[in-house]
């Protein structure tokens, strides 16, 4: 063992290195380890204000009476089921359309479709949040190309809301998803596409042979990512539709973090049912990470 | 490659293009127009400019909260580097069983969603008495793990024969690390760099939370209190939002490639 070989390490340099790291690895310990076990012995109290109880399993049993609960779930996954497989589909699609090296204009369709990733999320909610008024652009747009006989409640209309929110988020995060796309297909060496081609292989067919299975880490990546920002989504839906659609006691838009920012802040606050709440986010984001792992591992190996 | 399908792959990303670019438009007209024109769809530009400007000055004291966001975003943003550099640079250079079970925590932490953390979070720097401070809103933000594993990935590029040249020449671990590699790094850190200052610039959750009085008060926290008005004015709303995106959209087409390359450096 060389005394200059990389990751060699005698006594000195071992202790070096926790250096390196210390500093990092402590502020993980107290603002991310801290408050998650905090928070899960906080799911086991409840109180209002400053008095705290030991409940044990009580806020967990809450959670099944609980019907706001019950709508930011069902809501939380209907944004989840709908909005993720739409924007990763789209986002590989336009991916295989631009990664064509004869096409004119690449780079600027590219950044043009990338460029809504500039915006902040409440920005771009608040654009969206004046365009689909009831007199709005959309509407008039639409009623004025003949596609709606009148114009749709995009805000306020339990099930439109929840179409707009998928909207947004999907005119945001497309662009986003795609660039990781395309920088797999680009490592894709171009003569399997060729062989295709030669062998009369349509490019739908090119595309559900070819590309899928090679991206299929890049696609089980944004999967998961794309799966923690929709469980934890937030920002959207406080800004565009409020949570609430025509009043906000309907909750139609509501998600889980709405609900346990509302219970921790907007509310009497009670921090130990709204930590319960936070776990079952954690739950679904772990046990749904697990299910996207399994399904890419079994055709990849 | 048949004529028809030229014309549909043209057609395809003309749309595309045109409905990404769409709402960027939207606000551009809609800061020179009045809250009625916007509410009622017109898509002309009007001359509601500078009434705009001037109403968004009496409605909110706009300096203090870009002045509050840039703070932030600019401290925040040189700790992060820092600390996550070190860290990416200690993790993959001096390897150890220990300091990956670490990294593996770290990494696993990623999953962690904010709001099951928020409330503790909460309830520790009210116990400081730190709440309403931009101390507050910057600690919880400058380990994050992304940024650990960005550096440490980036380092695997970091020269063997550099670092051993160092050695010979006398200089410490530390002095390695500041002396060479923060230079050798440079791309990596302005792609880190436009990351971290993004995602803190736009952040709202946790400074809704911990920043409470009006003198605290970020852009986007600016921003969200007034479209959530009764009536939001969305005129004077329109040219706050440029205002707040204008740092970001400078950003990114100055610096695209390291933009582009931050954002990538988890697939590599």
């Amino acid at each position: 063992m060389g005394k200059f070989k990389r990751n060699t390490l005698d006594k000195s340099k071992g202790i070096t290195g926790w250096n390196f790291v210390v500093i990092a690895t402590a502020l993980a310990a107290i603002f991310t380890l801290y408050p998650v076990i905090n928070s899960l012995v906080l799911s086991t109290m409840s109180g209002k204000g400053v008095v705290y109880e030991y409940v044990g399993l009580g806020n967990i049993k809450r959670l099944f009476s609980d019907l706001v609960f019950r709508t930011a779930l069902k809501n939380t996954f209907i944004y989840f089921i709908f909005q993720v497989p739409i924007m990763l589909t789209l986002a590989l699609i336009i991916a295989s359309v631009l990664n064509d090296k004869k096409l004119k204009f690449k780079g600027l369709f590219r950044t043009a479709i990338f460029l809504p990733c500039v915006t902040s999320l409440v920005a771009y909610s608040i654009l969206f949040k004046s365009m689909f008024g009831a007199d709005g652009i959309v509407n008039s747009t639409l009623l004025a190309i003949n596609l709606i006989a009148e114009p749709i409640s995009w805000l306020r209309d339990p099930l439109w809301s929840k179409v707009t929110v998928i909207l947004a988020i999907t005119w945001r995060w497309t662009g986003y998803n795609m660039i990781f796309y395309l920088a797999g297909l680009q490592n894709i060496n171009p003569n399997i596409y060729e062989a295709a081609e030669i062998d009369g292989a349509s490019k739908v067919r090119q595309f559900f042979t070819i590309t899928v299975p090679l991206l299929k880490p890049i696609i089980l990546f944004t999967s998961i990512m794309s799966t923690i920002g929709t469980l934890q989504l937030f920002d959207e839906v406080v800004n565009l539709t409020g949570g609430g659609a025509s009043t906000p006691s309907l909750n139609a838009t509501i998600t889980l973090s709405q609900y346990i920012y509302d219970l921790s802040f907007k509310f009497v606050p009670n921090f130990g049912y709204a930590a319960t709440v936070s776990y079952v986010i954690v739950f679904f984001i772990a046990i749904l990470a697990i299910i996207q792992f399994k399904m890419a591992g079994d055709k990849n190996d | 490659m048949t004529k028809f399908k030229k014309v549909f792959q043209y057609a395809f990303l003309t749309i595309a293009s045109i409905v990404s670019i769409f709402p960027f438009i939207w606000m551009i007209f809609g800061a020179t127009n009045s809250a009625t024109d916007i509410i009622q769809g017109k898509l002309l530009p009007g001359k509601e400019f500078l009434n705009n400007a001037k109403m968004l000055g009496e409605m909110v004291n706009i300096k203090v909260a870009l002045s509050n966001s840039a703070q932030i975003a600019i401290i925040s943003t040189l700790l992060l580097l820092l600390i996550a550099s070190l860290a990416g640079y200690g993790f993959e250079l001096y390897k150890s069983k220990y300091k990956e079970k670490v990294y593996t925590a770290l990494l696993l932490s990623m999953m962690i969603p904010f709001a099951a953390i928020m409330i503790p979070l909460f309830r520790m720097f009210a116990k400081f008495g730190l709440i309403d401070s931009l101390a507050a809103v910057i600690l919880p933000t400058i380990a994050m793990p992304f940024m650990i594993f960005f550096f440490r990935q980036n380092t695997k590029t970091f020269s063997v024969e550099l670092l051993q040249a160092a050695r010979v020449d006398g200089l410490n671990e530390f002095q390695i690390f500041w002396y060479i590699y923060i230079p050798t790094m440079k791309s990596t850190y302005a792609a880190a760099g436009i990351i971290a200052f993004m995602t803190s610039w736009n952040n709202f959750l946790w400074p809704l939370i911990i920043l409470q009085s009006e003198a605290r008060k970020t852009m986007t926290l600016v921003i969200s209190s007034l479209s959530s008005a009764y009536f939001p004015e969305y005129g004077v709303i329109m040219v706050a939002i440029i205002i707040a995106t204008l740092p970001t959209i400078l950003i990114f087409f100055l610096l695209q490639k390291s933009f582009v390359e931050g954002m990538l450096g988890s697939v590599k």
